[in-house]
C-alpha cells in the first residue's frame, strides 16, 4: 500500500494525461494512416524534388511555364467549382423537403443509388442517353427543338454531368444530415414570430447551416477535383477536359518521368489546399456553436 | 396582418420597468374555439374542443401527456393545421392564416432561442420581420430585456446563458412584438423545482403588467391551479371542465379530473342513502360519507375519491394495514392496504407502525363521491 505521501504511478501520471491502454486501440488506424497516406506522401514530395534533370526545381518551372500543363489547374477547377456549387444548390431545397417527408428512407435510397454504380456505369449511360444519336439528342430533334443533333459528350459537358451524377448523392447525403440536424422548433419559433418561409431559410436556416455547407462543399470539391475516369470516358481528355490527373497520369505512365508525376500531384494538392483554407477561413466567419434552441 | 402600432404606455412601476409594451397590436374582445378538431391519420388528437377565452384572461390547458393540450395550442398558433372546426378572433376566422400572420407570442418548451443571434437578436427578432425602424426597436428590446429582468444580458449568446435565463430571453422575444395573445408550451417543465417556482411568479407579474391574453399548457396541476385565471383540464383529445382554479381543486365534476387533481384515494362501494348533497357509501361494514356528485341515487355502486390529507384515523371506518410510514414535518404520511388490497394514502398526527390495523374515515366535507365507471 502507498502511502498518501508517495509519489504517484506513472501508470496513474500517464492515465491522467488521457494515455492507457485503450490508447493502443488507435494503434492500427495510426499505422494504416503512416503507411498509405504520410509515407508515400512524403515520398512523392521527396520525389518530385529529384527531377531527371536539371536543377531541384525544375519540374515545378516546367510545369508552370508550361501552357499546356498549367492551364490544367483552370480547366480542372472549372469542372470542380461550378459542379459542387450546383449540386449543393440543389442538394438545399430537396433536403429541405425531404426532412418532412415520412417516408424519408425510401427516396433517400433512389436518390443514393447513383453512389453504388460506378464511374464507368454511368459513363456508358451518359454516352447512350446524351451522345449525338442517344435519346436526348433525337428527342429533341423529334420536337423540333433543334436542327442537328446535339453533342453533350466527349466534351466538358459530358464529364460535367459525370461527376454531378456521382458526387450529387454524397453532397445530399450530407447536406441532408445536417438540415434535419436543426431544431424544428426554431423554425416554428421564427414562424410564430412573423418571419415568412423565405425569412426563416435566410435568418435561421443559413446561418446555421453554412459550417455544415462548407464541410459538404469541401468533400465534394476534393472529389471533383481529383475526376479521372469521366474525364477520359466522356470527356475530351487531349482539350476541352484535360484535368490535372490526366496531366500527372501522361507525365507516370506515358513519359515515365514519376518525378515529374510527383510534382504535378503535389501542385494538385496545394490547389486543394488552398481552396480547403479559403472555405475554413470563411466558415469562421459564422456561428459554428449547437443548432439546437436550447435545453431538453 | 395590421400594422404593428407601437402603443407604449408610460408606467412607473416598481420593477424600474420605464415603459412597458402594452398589449394592442390587434385587441380583441374574446378567441373562439369552436368544435376545433386534429387527427394524425386515424388518430384523434382533438375531438370538437370549444372554448371562449376572453381579452386578457390567463387560461392553463391542463392535463397528462397525450391529451391533445399541446396539439390545440399549436392549432392555435397555426403549427399545426386543424382537421374540423374554426378558431376566431372576435368575428374573424383565423385557422386559415399561417402562423407568421397570426402575430401571437410562442414561447416553447425548449426555448427555442435562436443560437447564433445574441440575446438581443433573439429578442428583436420579431420586430426586425416587422420591419421596426431601429431605433424604436431598441427601445422595445431594451424594455423586453428589462421587464423579464436581463437588462445587461443582451450582448451573449443563448448558450452562455443558465436554463432560467434562455426561458426569459423566450418569454421576451414573444412579448415583444406586442402580441394579443401570449401562448406558452409547457415553458418551465425543462428547469429545476426552485427556479420553477420563480420562473411561475414572473411569468403571472408579467401577464399582470402587460395584460396580454395567455394560454398556458401544462401537466403540472400546482402550475396551472397557482397562474390561472381559469383552468381547462383536458383528456383524451377533449374538454373534461373548466373552471376557476378553487373550484376545480374543491369541486372535480368527474372521477378523471379528481383524480388528476390529487383525489389519490379510490374506494369502491354502494350508494345506500343520499341525504342533504351528502352520500353514505356502504364498503364492506363500514358506512362512509362524501359530497355527492351528480345523478347518483341509492344503490348505485360509487367511487369515493380523497385526498390524502382529508384521510384519517378515525373510530369509525374502513380497516386497513400500515405498510409504510413516511415523517414529512409537522405530520405523517401513511401509505396503508385494506382488505380488498387497494392501496390507501393518509396523515396522521402521530406515528404509527408498519403492520398496525388502522381504522381510516374520510372528511364528509371534501372527498367526493362518484357514480362508478360501469
Amino acid at each position: 500500500m502507498s502511502t498518501p505521501d508517495a509519489p504517484v504511478s506513472l501508470r496513474r501520471r500517464l492515465a491522467l494525461r488521457g494515455l492507457d491502454g485503450t490508447t493502443l486501440l488507435i494503434a492500427p488506424a495510426l499505422l494504416f494512416l503512416l503507411a498509405v497516406f504520410v509515407y508515400p506522401f512524403l515520398y512523392g514530395l521527396w520525389l518530385s524534388f529529384a527531377p531527371k534533370a536539371g536543377p531541384w526545381f525544375s519540374n515545378y518551372a516546367a510545369f508552370f511555364s508550361d501552357p499546356f500543363q498549367y492551364n490544367t489547374i483552370w480547366t480542372t477547377l472549372a469542372l470542380a467549382l461550378p459542379v459542387t456549387v450546383i449540386s449543393l444548390l440543389v442538394a438545399i431545397p430537396v433536403a429541405f423537403r425531404v426532412r418532412l417527408m415520412r417516408r424519408q428512407r425510401l427516396l433517400t435510397t433512389i436518390l443514393v443509388l447513383p453512389i453504388t454504380l460506378g464511374t464507368v456505369l454511368i459513363a456508358q449511360g451518359l454516352l447512350n442517353y446524351l451522345g449525338p444519336q442517344g435519346w436526348f439528342s433525337r428527342t429533341l430533334m423529334f420536337l423540333h427543338l433543334t436542327g442537328g443533333p446535339v453533342r453533350l459528350t466527349h466534351n466538358y459537358w459530358g464529364v460535367f454531368a459525370s461527376i454531378l451524377i456521382t458526387g450529387f448523392p454524397f453532397t445530399f447525403l450530407l447536406t441532408l444530415s445536417y438540415v434535419t440536424g436543426i431544431d424544428p422548433a426554431l423554425e416554428q419559433a421564427g414562424a410564430t414570430l412573423g418571419a415568412s418561409a423565405w425569412q426563416r431559410f435566410r435568418h435561421i436556416f443559413l446561418p446555421l447551416l453554412v459550417p455544415g455547407l462548407a464541410i459538404s462543399f469541401l468533400l465534394s470539391f476534393v472529389q471533383s477535383f481529383a475526376v479521372f475516369p469521366s474525364a477520359v470516358l466522356v470527356g475530351a481528355p487531349a482539350g476541352p477536359t484535360r484535368v490535372i490527373s490526366i496531366a500527372a497520369y501522361q507525365a507516370a505512365f506515358e513519359k515515365y518521368d514519376y518525378s515529374m508525376a510527383s510534382a504535378i500531384a503535389m501542385i494538385m494538392a496545394a490547389v486543394q489546399l488552398v481552396v480547403v483554407v479559403l472555405v475554413l477561413a470563411g466558415r469562421n466567419m459564422f456561428y459554428r456553436g449547437s443548432t439546437s434552441g436550447g435545453k431538453g | 396582418m395590421p400594422p404593428p402600432t407601437s402603443s407604449l404606455r408610460t408606467i412607473l412601476s416598481r420593477d424600474k420597468v420605464s415603459f412597458i409594451v402594452h398589449s394592442a397590436s390587434s385587441p380583441f374582445q374574446q378567441i373562439r374555439l369552436d368544435r376545433v378538431s386534429r387527427a394524425f391519420g386515424s388518430f384523434n388528437a382533438l375531438r370538437e374542443v370549444s372554448l371562449d377565452i376572453g381579452r386578457g384572461e390567463f387560461i392553463a390547458l391542463l392535463g397528462p401527456s397525450g391529451c391533445g393540450k399541446s396539439t390545440a395550442l399549436n392549432c392555435i398558433a397555426g403549427l399545426l393545421a386543424i382537421t374540423g372546426g374554426a378558431i376566431s378572433l372576435d368575428d374573424r376566422r383565423i385557422d386559415e392564416l399561417k402562423p407568421e400572420d397570426r402575430g401571437f407570442g410562442m414561447v416553447f418548451q425548449n426555448y427555442a432561442l435562436f443560437p447564433h443571434m445574441k440575446v438581443r437578436d433573439n429578442v428583436g427578432f420579431g420586430l426586425k420581420m416587422r420591419g421596426v425602424p431601429r431605433a424604436d426597436a431598441d427601445r422595445r428590446i431594451d424594455a423586453a430585456l428589462e421587464l423579464v429582468r436581463l437588462g445587461n444580458q443582451g450582448d451573449k449568446l443563448p448558450g452562455q446563458l443558465s436554463g432560467g435565463q434562455q426561458q426569459r430571453v423566450a418569454i421576451a422575444r414573444a412579448i415583444v412584438i406586442e402580441p394579443a395573445l401570449v401562448l406558452m408550451d409547457e415553458p418551465l417543465s425543462n428547469l429545476d423545482a426552485k427556479l420553477r417556482l420563480e420562473m411561475r411568479a414572473e411569468i403571472r407579474r408579467i401577464h399582470n403588467q402587460l395584460g396580454a391574453t395567455t394560454i398556458y399548457v401544462t401537466h403540472d396541476q400546482d402550475e396551472a391551479l397557482s397562474l390561472a385565471d381559469r383552468v381547462v383540464v383536458m383528456r383524451d383529445g377533449q374538454i373534461r371542465q373548466v373552471g376557476r382554479p378553487e373550484e376545480l381543486y374543491d369541486s372535480p365534476a368527474s372521477l378523471d379530473v379528481a383524480e388528476f387533481m390529487g383525489f389519490r384515494n379510490r374506494i369502491a362501494g354502494t350508494v345506500t342513502a343520499i341525504d342533504n348533497g351528502r352520500a353514505t357509501i356502504a364498503v364492506g361494514d363500514a358506512r362512509l360519507v362524501g359530497r355527492a356528485g351528480a345523478g347518483l341515487g341509492p344503490g348505485d355502486a360509487a367511487m369515493l375519491v380523497a385526498r390524502p390529507d382529508d384521510l384519517a384515523l378515525a373510530a369509525a371506518g374502513l380497516g386497513a394495514t400500515v405498510e409504510s410510514v413516511e415523517y414529512r414535518g409537522r405530520e405523517f404520511v401513511g401509505l396503508a392496504r385494506t382488505g380488498d388490497d387497494s392501496e390507501l394514502v393518509f396523515h396522521s398526527d402521530t406515528r404509527l407502525d408498519t403492520g398496525a390495523t388502522v381504522t381510516l374515515a374520510p372528511d364528509p366535507a371534501r372527498a367526493l363521491v362518484f357514480r362508478a365507471a360501469s
